[in-house]
């Protein structure tokens, strides 16, 4: 399974990087939380499309970002998932409906 | 690799733009160096925790990581407030960030033990009103 799977699922690509392997989800918006348990090719899903988020998204080696709640990605965060290759989905799901959608996929 | 590389930044204090450029620096370099991926994983994350730290509660600091043959060391130095119960700020979901930083997700609390999680051995040393050093080190595989 790879984050091919995110745009069949209708999931809006905001940022097109190197497709990668899925290894499962995880969802929250604490950063710090999503830190030290978003594990190397997750897809996490959030509302938080700040910097930071991608910092995190980067260091955690998370596959890709899925902004929920139709929630905005900010410019400059754009700009830095673009510069670190970070792929950044967005959906109108709230994160429940959009990781039970992802979660039925990866089943 | 025979003699220890070592990398030095200054984060400065409230800027959480720029909070998370030094941990970023060091992963590329870690991983251009071929150093172990994983290593490389745990290194960043713990030294970006330590980095938001240094922005939020510190006022700014020094990092200095310094990779040897077998283990990354990083050490953060800070002259901010100093930390009065270390116990307490270590343990999970305990937080003083105040609430502009919470609205940008940080402030879980999850700060210093994931820094002590992702290392293999963590070490803080801290004098109210005199400030923090904190050295963790991520042994190589």
């Amino acid at each position: 399974m790879t984050t091919e799977l995110l745009r069949q699922l209708d999931f809006t690509p905001l940022v097109d990087a190197e497709e990668r392997e899925i290894t499962g989800g995880f969802c929250g918006d604490l950063l710090s939380w999503a830190m030290g348990r978003c594990t190397e090719g997750q897809v996490w899903f959030t509302v938080m499309g700040n910097l930071n988020a991608v910092a995190v998204a980067s260091l955690a080696d998370a596959a890709a970002i899925v902004l929920c709640h139709g929630a905005a990605l900010m410019p400059d965060a754009l700009a830095r998932a673009r510069s670190e290759g970070i792929n950044v989905f967005a959906t109108d799901l709230p994160e429940y409906e959009a990781c039970v959608a992802f979660a039925r996929e990866m089943e | 690799m025979s003699e220890a590389i070592t990398l030095r930044y200054t984060v400065p204090g409230d800027d959480f733009t720029r909070a998370g450029e030094a941990s970023a620096d060091v992963k590329r370099n870690l991983k251009r160096m071929g150093v172990d991926r994983e290593a490389v994983r745990k290194a960043a994350i713990a030294l970006y925790e330590g980095e938001i730290n240094l922005a939020i509660h510190a006022g700014g600091g020094e990092i200095t990581v310094t990779l040897t043959p077998d283990t990354i060391v990083m050490l953060l130095e800070d002259h901010g407030p100093g930390i009065p119960d270390i116990s307490l700020a270590m343990s999970e979901g305990w937080s003083t960030a105040p609430d502009e930083v919470r609205s940008l997700g940080f402030g879980a609390g999850m700060g210093l033990p994931n820094m002590k999680k992702y290392s293999d051995r963590f070490d803080i040393q801290s004098t109210v009103g005199v400030g923090t050093t904190i050295r963790m080190e991520v042994d190589l595989a």
